[in-house]
């Protein structure tokens, strides 16, 4: 990893690999992230409170299934979320790997309690909705199976590294088990494609529209947008508490303890 | 990028491309387990023997639907356009259950051809509506229940 020493003698680098180079610096990540997570937070407080009204007070109900549809806006935007931050976490496992830069390994290693939240809010949401509309709490179809599949890893990667006591070793052989994991991702959303699923088809996809009155569609996505900014504010408050632990004895963190009680 | 990254880019991306590769040959010979239900065309084609417990998927086609005079019997037939097959089903049926609509019956033939269900599951489409759309659609002469069965 390159310092600031090194810029002097080589050609100034431009702004943003500056900026990146200065984010995997522990204190001035700590710094910088201390800076904007009270804004994620009241953002994320917003936006949701906005979807929440939108979907449950002002929302209609579903020509067939009545008031249950409105599990959407919990389900769906969980739902998603969880494949997005299994995602974010096999790039950054990724890149931790290849680069061996400690923040990127923290940031995915944290990503993954978050996700498996997520994962355990979309399959409660969902059996609770599939009771009353489809008849049964759970079925082993595919799409089923496969988000099932998802919540093993996730326990498998948190499992993985809370097992080995050395942090960095610990974190490797996560990462690698993150990446490997990610072939559930694909599999988990074209597995109502491929198979016969009890679960319906998408509704939404990037480029072909929604079969979503909007109504319905607009709360739903102003939760599903709500809920990365939670993933990013719980995740920059977890990566920095344990930057703390395990930098417990570097300067750095006595100048941030210095700081806080004077 | 330094030798070291180079050698790890590599190795990661080589087994990213095995894991690939060994999860898409399994899921593609598991293709014909993994099928949740079987439409009433796949029976045609591949005839299931009496008494073999499998689930049959398609719409209730609308107008076959009787109900027993006692009792909770329901007898309807499910479609899937080309074939349709004769379901019997005693118990409770979920609330979304009705003609046109898509549904799951697990269940075995008997000797006759008669599909007798010991459950049956709704399976909804993936369009979702306030009522007055839905009513609206209607009027204008669009088939809102069109769910293709899957």
């Amino acid at each position: 990893m390159n310092t600031n020493i090194a810029v002097k003698d080589k050609p100034r680098k431009n702004a943003l690999v500056l900026f990146i180079h200065k984010l995997g610096s522990p204190p001035w990540f700590y710094d910088f992230t201390g800076k904007f997570i009270p804004w994620l937070w009241l953002i994320f407080v917003g936006l949701a409170a906005w979807a929440l009204y939108l979907g449950l007070v002002r929302g209609p109900a579903d020509y067939l299934q009545g008031e249950s549809v409105r599990i959407i806006y919990l389900h769906v935007p969980a739902a998603w979320a969880s494949l997005l931050i299994y995602a974010s976490m096999a790039v950054m496992a990724f890149i931790a790997l290849v680069w061996r830069i400690r923040i990127v390994e923290i940031l995915a290693m944290c990503s993954a309690p978050i996700g498996a939240a997520f994962t355990i809010v979309t399959l409660t949401a969902g059996s609770l909705w599939g009771r009353p509309t489809w008849g049964t709490y759970w079925v082993w179809d595919a799409r089923l199976t496969s988000e099932l599949v998802l919540l093993f890893l996730y326990l498998g990667v948190i499992g993985l590294y809370n097992a080995i006591d050395e942090p960095r070793k610990a974190a490797r052989a996560a990462c690698l088990l993150a990446i490997v994991g990610a072939v559930n991702l694909p599999i988990i959303h074209y597995s109502v494609k491929w198979w016969n699923t009890l679960h319906q088809g998408s509704s939404v996809s990037l480029l072909g529209g929604s079969s979503i009155d909007a109504s319905i569609l607009w709360p739903m996505l102003i939760m599903a947008f709500a809920v990365k900014f939670y993933y990013l504010a719980n995740l920059l408050t977890r990566a920095r508490v344990r930057l703390l632990e395990q930098d417990l004895r570097k300067g750095w963190v006595k100048d941030v303890v210095r700081e806080q009680r004077p | 990028m330094t030798p070291t990254r180079k050698r790890r880019l590599i190795a990661l991306l080589l087994i990213l491309a095995g894991v690939g590769v060994a999860s898409t040959v399994a899921f593609y010979s598991l293709q014909e387990n993994l099928l949740y239900f079987q439409s009433p065309s796949d029976l045609a084609m591949q005839p299931i023997p009496p008494g073999r417990q499998f689930r049959l998927g398609g719409l209730v086609k609308p107008g076959s639907v009787t109900r027993a005079q006692d009792g909770l019997g329901t007898r309807f037939v499910v479609t899937d356009g080309p074939k349709e097959v004769e379901v019997e089903y005693v118990g409770i049926l979920p609330d979304l259950f009705r003609e046109g609509q898509g549904v799951i019956a697990r269940g075995a033939l008997d000797g006759n051809g008669l599909f007798e269900a010991s459950e049956v599951l709704a399976k909804h489409d993936e369009n979702y509506m306030p009522p007055e759309v839905a009513e609206a659609l209607e009027e204008s002469g669009h088939t809102v229940r069109s769910s293709d069965g899957r």
